[in-house]
């Protein structure tokens, strides 16, 4: 089934949270790897251009899976859920919505800090509609990029968290948390 | 600071006739950017890449009759590079380069003027970069001088120099390759009389 029902996730949910997650988790470590790569290697051009590329295409991704959320209704809580692991819950998957789009938001920032266009892939490319001067703040690559890379450390540390959480119910409560979010309607 | 200092200065000596020495007092007019601290680096060895530092300060005194005399003194902030690339500039800003996190200011102080020519003279002096300090000498030439239409008196001069970032601590070569082991130095300044 393409929409959630009250007991399930449905299959266009399910695509949108796996897809966001791995092309998270990658983002993440292609960021680690590219920022320490040497002048003359092959990817010093390459990766950085896949990573702007990608997260900006996320972007999009992201606002399409808020749209459908807010458009569907969402299954209710496992029942046995506690009040508190409900409420944690939210919390954490609103602070992860909230962390992309800053991820976002602070990345684009680097690259149009000076007015530059940023290129997605050779499709297209966005032009800057802020600059640090625009907004005055000086050297705004340098504070955008520093926003960047703790904010990258927050939201991996969150989803770190909400992906803990998800084995616990999976292993220990042995609840149908987890085998919800692989479409199964249990 | 310095500069309201200078001019406070410079005004009590106009008001008391004191009467000092004929060199004369400059500060650089980065006011009205008519100074320019610029740099220069091959990208690859195969072309010129240009950046300047648009923040900086300076005074130097001179005097046409004794120009052994000069004195230049400039300070740079480093945190205002500016190669018209917002993610080259946050790189060259970083540990990688000049690290202006922990050094954000560049000095040159001169120590001395010797002249080479009737308008070109060879400024040595001790330019502080990155943490280190290192003698440098300053090819100069005296493009011009005299009254402003505003009312003022204005000098200027243009010099240029080579350096070696490896010896400040900056490791070009190893991060860029070898056609980056030097960087040329252009400094602009027009200097107003206080």
């Amino acid at each position: 089934m393409l929409k959630n029902s009250d007991q399930a996730y449905g299959w266009l949910a399910c695509a949108f949270h796996w897809v966001s997650a791995i092309v998270i988790i990658g983002l993440f470590i292609l960021g680690l790897w590219m920022v320490d790569l040497t002048y003359y290697s092959d990817w010093y051009k390459t990766a950085p251009h896949i990573h702007r590329s990608i997260g900006l295409l996320l972007a999009v991704f992201i606002i399409a899976r808020i749209i459908w959320r807010l458009m569907n209704s969402q299954p209710a809580p496992v029942s046995t859920h506690k009040a508190w692991e409900v409420k944690t819950g939210h919390i954490v998957h609103w602070v992860l919505y909230i962390g992309m789009f800053a991820m976002f938001i602070s990345g684009y920032m680097i690259s149009t800090a000076k007015g530059q266009p940023v290129d997605v892939f050779n499709w297209f490319s966005l032009p800057a509609v802020v600059t640090g001067e625009s907004l005055g703040i000086k050297n705004m690559e340098d504070v955008a990029g520093e926003i960047h890379e703790i904010l990258a450390y927050i939201l991996i540390g969150f989803a770190s968290l909400h992906a803990l959480a998800a084995l616990k119910h999976h292993f220990i409560d042995k609840d149908s948390t987890l085998l919800r979010m692989l479409g199964k309607n249990t | 600071m310095k500069k309201t200092f200078i001019s406070a200065v410079a005004g009590i000596v106009a008001l008391t006739g004191v009467s000092i020495a004929s060199a004369a007092d400059y500060v650089i007019d980065t006011k009205g950017s008519h100074a320019f601290v610029q740099f220069r680096v091959k990208h690859l060895g195969y072309s010129w890449l240009y950046g300047r530092f648009n923040n900086f300060s300076g005074s130097f005194s001179y005097d046409e009759n004794d120009a052994a005399a000069s004195k230049v003194s400039v300070e740079i902030d480093t945190t205002s590079l500016d190669s018209n690339h917002a993610e080259r500039d946050k790189h060259l800003r970083s540990s990688d380069f000049l690290d202006t996190d922990q050094f954000p200011t560049a000095t040159f102080e001169s120590t001395s003027y010797t002249a080479t020519g009737d308008n070109t003279a060879d400024l040595t002096g001790n330019l502080t970069l990155h943490g280190v300090t290192k003698e440098v000498t300053i090819s100069v030439e005296h493009i011009g001088g005299g009254d402003d239409p505003w009312g003022g008196y204005r000098q200027g001069f243009e010099g240029r120099t080579t350096i070696q970032p490896g010896d400040f601590g900056i490791d070009m070569v190893g991060q860029l390759g070898p056609a980056a082991a030097t960087v040329e130095l252009m400094l602009t300044a027009e200097g107003v009389r206080q």
